[in-house]
């Protein structure tokens, strides 16, 4: 307990102790600064495209992996899991390889908007997989079953039986998905060359304050990202609620 | 009235037929969204994957051997290694504790304390850095002088690549084991108490050879943390060459420095460690999920 306080509790709140030191007017013309506000909104907007995304290609890449069955499914299995284990700054120059300057393909989006996209896509894919996959594994097919022999379609099936007890575990990983976008930094060092006011994320404009000594804003900038991540996490301990209490 | 007796058993299908999973109905659908599922993990993971494998091997095994040669390289790595060692060893020892403190004990403020494990997973890993400089930071750091005037310097050295990467990777271990043990419930040890063991011995004889899968696959999650952490890192680190540059700082570094064989070289030093992370994983959790 001391040693979370220690390590986690006490260098939180020194973050937002600092943010707020210098009064609320200071804190609010920080984050409403030209370049920091263009970051934050890049960051939130690209974080929630990326989110819907992946509540589209999460559940679906989930389904594959349930009820199809072929060969190579393995390696999908373990392809999944690769974004979450590698490491971000390899993740970043990962995708550089793939979609930079001397692309294979042709494809050169680096230093451009694309590109954020891009890396908050490749880190946040196994989020909502992950957590629709048990779920889905766990669930009955007799009622599916039972709703097609009652004249239902494959489409009604879905919508009307499947889709309501996934959607916790869908906004569950589309929750942390947007709280790993928002805060995702590594993977895009390398790639999005952080240019104000064009692919600069709101990690990287933290660490460039960090950088010039200005760690009042960094703190303030830091504070908005906590807020959100806690957002996220009272979000979750909600769904898991409601889950719990449905049984 | 014979065959009436005889018919029901004889329309039950065979136990193992029936246990055998429901054949797939293959329809374009299904031939379609496998398509489009391996088109596109095949053109986020696949191929990017794949191709820092190639660009490591353009010249050989030269790339390697270079990068194995440069001191400063080596140097990297092993801090790399010790600190995701340490952190390991922290987040286990710790993460048993608190795992059993949040599944045995009820106490004030533990649905508080069981959300907020999850921040370190959330939170951008430079707010991680900047939070923990602000604390021991050794200039103006809340508990920084004190433990700068003992001799104990935090950020900029390695014990501040240690707590940072220790604190990123903190929740892994606890949220692999806290499922476990509530499934184990407590009945054996209290069958144990009854029979007179200590608290020690029903730890080790019955609680820690029940959670041994979680823990392994804890350390394996936290060790692939660990090693891959950057953003956290490279705030409290500094960055000093030779002495707190840690593998994944090595690879930006490289790159910009426009020595891309050695970045890519690096890089997939990196990726083989968490891939081989991953299929250690895949192959012990069927055994442990069932």
């Amino acid at each position: 307990m001391i040693w979370f306080s220690a390590l986690v509790l006490i260098p939180l709140a020194a973050v937002v102790v600092t943010a707020i030191d210098g009064g609320w007017d200071v804190f609010w013309s920080t984050i409403t600064n030209g370049q920091t506000a263009a970051a934050i909104r890049l960051t939130v907007f690209t974080a929630l495209g990326v989110t819907a995304v992946n509540v589209v290609m999460g559940p679906l890449i989930a389904w594959v992996l349930v009820r199809d069955r072929f060969w190579g499914k393995s390696v999908l299995e373990v392809m999944i899991d690769i974004p979450f284990a590698l490491p971000t700054i390899v993740a970043g120059l990962v995708l550089l390889s793939l979609y930079g300057t001397d692309s294979p393909i042709g494809v050169d989006i680096a230093n451009q908007r694309p590109a954020v996209f891009l890396a908050f896509l490749f880190v946040t894919l196994p989020f909502v997989v992950r957590m629709v996959q048990p779920v889905l594994e766990e669930l009955d097919r007799d009622v599916e079953e039972a709703a097609a022999s009652l004249g239902a379609s494959r489409l009604t099936t879905f919508r009307r039986i499947i889709l309501p007890s996934l959607t916790p575990a869908i906004t569950a990983g589309a929750a942390l998905s947007f709280a790993r976008g928002v805060s995702e930094y590594g993977s895009l060092v390398l790639l999005s060359g952080n240019l104000p006011f064009k692919t600069e994320v709101t990690s990287v404009r933290i660490l460039s304050s960090i950088e010039n000594d200005n760690v009042a804003a960094a703190a303030a900038v830091a504070t908005v990202l906590l807020a959100i991540s806690l957002a996220v996490i009272v979000l979750l301990d909600l769904i898991q609620r409601r889950v719990a209490a449905r049984g | 009235m014979a065959d009436t007796l005889v018919r029901p058993t004889a329309e039950v299908p065979p136990v193992e037929e029936r246990r055998r999973p429901p054949r797939v109905r293959k329809t374009p659908v299904t031939y379609l969204l496998r398509f489009i599922v391996t088109a596109y993990l095949f053109f986020l993971v696949a191929w990017p994957v794949s191709l820092v494998v190639t660009n490591t091997f353009d010249n050989g095994w030269e790339s390697i051997r270079s990068l194995l040669e440069d001191p400063d390289m080596v140097v990297a790595l092993q801090l790399s290694a010790y600190v995701a060692v340490w952190s390991v060893v922290i987040n286990t020892l710790f993460g048993v504790g608190m795992s059993l403190l949040l599944v045995r004990y009820e106490f004030p403020g533990k649905r508080l304390l069981n959300a907020l494990l999850d921040l370190p997973l959330s939170v951008s890993p430079i707010v991680v850095g900047l939070a923990l400089v602000l604390v021991y930071g050794g200039r103006n750091g809340w508990f920084g002088p004190t433990l700068a005037g003992w001799g104990l310097d935090v950020i900029f050295s390695t014990p501040g690549i240690i707590m940072a990467t220790t604190f990123v990777a903190l929740p892994l271990m606890i949220r692999e084991l806290v499922p476990v043990l509530e499934e184990i419930g407590i009945e054996q040890e209290q069958a144990a108490e009854s029979l007179g063991a200590n608290g020690l011995q029903r730890f080790w004889r019955i609680t820690l050879p029940s959670i041994k899968w979680g823990i392994t696959y804890g350390v394996v999650l936290t060790l692939a943390r660990s090693l891959g952490e950057f953003g956290a890192v490279k705030v409290v680190s500094g960055n000093v060459l030779g002495q707190t540059r840690t593998a994944t700082l090595a690879v930006e570094e490289k790159y910009l420095n426009f020595d891309q064989q050695g970045a890519y070289a690096t890089a997939f030093l990196l990726a083989m460690v968490s891939v081989a992370c991953i299929v250690i994983v895949g192959i012990i959790r069927p055994k442990n999920h069932p």
